[in-house]
């Protein structure tokens, strides 16, 4: 779990930082690592990325995405990050970001959806995918989240995301609440957001897609939500499942107003 | 499968609308869907079943029932729960509560087990400093559960074996075993009864509470 990532932080710290600080106790030397993240964001790379692939021919069509609609019509990329997931009439159904996403690369770029979905997360296509959010996400940066619950599906999705949310199950009885329903509560010494309400600008959902500094990699909101339920021993939620895009659309409403800082940076 | 489902949905919703209850879907049918939904969406990965799910008990299906509603679980109910779980607990076989605490701090430490990135066969951790303070030496520990820093020290336990002291070691055998024996609705794991730890890793862990050598207990 994670708490052998916090441990091993911690170890780390130990060895190369105590030295020069030995007065420091060690949650302030894990305070100074914290502020030190903040100096230089490699989620860039993958916002570059991503704005390189959309712009770029691809797939068996040999298209760009630049005429695939995101929630504001079709070119559109700013803003559309904050209104997400949201009620696509075309496909009739709710989508986040990364479904939306996937969806202009079948049908504008000839590429198969369903294939896409079931590649793990980093590799091939998803990687393009995560690369494509970032940059999606980043071009929203410092906006306010406001989803739409005028579709009976954006309600509906809402109050199942609810009942997601509080689903009790697994070998350890854990549900989305079990961590985060509360204020001012931490895992080891993680904080944890909570997210029945507004949990505040750049927290919870209004931080992800992120760059993880404790495995080098970029994380999504799906990896993100996937690797919650991972460690709630939950099974696997299929990528842009109705359940993570209903999760999705809870945590999205109960943010409105936050600012998103998407890309940010974690441990 | 997610167009299907989504499909029944819009139709389920039409029909409302023509009936004219546009106040949208019951709670009935939300959690029907909500269901509906979850068997759609997850999947076996490697020893972690959907099952985990779909054959959840009434301990959960309750207390997530009242928590969606944001009331507390009734009161009937979660008596009927409290014991039925509290039936369950399994006492220890040799009569022994108190293991090694230096054991029972490694399990503590320990967040590993069943996950689908977890190996099916390994012994699994116990996530104790997750959410609880134990040793005040180790200062990465969560906050969801409460301080057991001095555990048995201030429940008044020097000598384990005292009989005075055990209504106290019987309560930590039982929590650990099954917390929602003593409250339905607690956030705390089943460690015994859903198999997280087995009797001998209960018996350590009741042992780094109540041991007065434990460092818990410094």
């Amino acid at each position: 779990m994670k708490k052998t990532s916090t441990l091993s932080m911690a170890a780390a710290l130990m060895m190369c930082v105590v030295p020069a600080m030995a007065q420091k106790t060690a949650s302030q030397g894990i305070d100074e690592y914290r502020a030190m993240l903040q100096d230089g964001n490699p989620a860039e790379l993958f916002e570059a990325k991503g704005e390189d692939l959309w712009k770029k021919a691809r797939g068996p069509k040999n298209a760009t995405l630049e005429k695939c609609d995101l929630g504001k019509g079709p070119g559109v990329f700013k803003g559309v990050f904050v209104e997400l997931p949201k009620y696509f009439a075309d496909t009739q159904k709710m989508q986040d970001l990364e479904s939306r996403l996937v969806t202009c690369m079948e049908t504008l770029q000839g590429f198969n959806a369903a294939e896409i979905s079931k590649t793990a997360f980093g590799r091939g296509e998803m990687a393009n995918v995560t690369a494509l959010a970032t940059w999606v996400a980043a071009e929203s940066k410092g906006m306010k989240f406001n989803l739409s619950q005028s579709h009976t599906q954006e309600k509906t999705f809402y109050e199942v995301g609810k009942r997601l949310f509080f689903q009790r199950g697994g070998t350890h009885d854990f549900s989305c609440a079990s961590c985060h329903g509360e204020e001012g509560k931490r895992i080891r010494l993680q904080d944890l957001p909570i997210l029945t309400k507004n949990p505040g600008d750049g927290v919870g959902f209004a931080a992800w897609p992120a760059y993880r500094v404790s495995n080098g990699q970029m994380w999504s909101m799906q990896l993100r939500l996937n690797d919650c339920y991972r460690q709630q021993r939950f099974p696997y939620p299929g990528f842009a499942s109705d359940a993570t895009v209903a999760l999705s659309t809870y945590l999205g409403v109960n943010a409105k107003g936050a600012a998103s800082i998407a890309p940010a940076i974690k441990r | 499968m997610n167009k299907k489902t989504q499909l029944v949905l819009a139709s389920l919703a039409a029909a409302l609308v023509a009936a004219g209850c546009a106040s949208g879907p019951s709670v009935a049918e939300l959690n029907a869907l909500t269901d509906k939904i979850v068997k759609a969406s997850f999947r076996d990965q490697s020893h972690v079943k959907v099952a985990r799910l779909t054959a959840t008990d009434e301990t959960n299906t309750a207390c997530s029932e009242a928590d969606v509603a944001g009331k507390p679980l009734d009161e009937k109910i979660a008596k009927r729960i409290e014991e039925a779980n509290m039936k369950a607990i399994k006492w220890p076989s040799d009569g022994k509560f108190i293991g090694d605490w230096k054991q029972g701090e490694a399990i503590a430490q320990s967040g590993r087990g069943l996950t689908w990135t977890d190996s099916a066969t390994a012994l699994n951790g116990g996530n104790c400093y997750n959410c609880h303070q134990m040793d005040k030496k180790e200062i990465s520990y969560g906050t969801i559960g409460p301080s057991l820093y001095n555990y048995g020290k201030i429940r008044g336990v020097s000598n384990p074996d005292d009989p005075a002291s055990k209504p106290i070691v019987e309560y930590t055998w039982g929590k650990i075993w099954n917390a929602k024996a003593y409250n339905a609705c607690s956030n705390m794991p089943r460690a015994g009864h859903m198999g997280i730890l087995n009797e001998t890793q209960v018996r350590h862990i009741v042992g780094l509470l109540l041991d007065p050598k434990s460092p818990v207990n410094q």
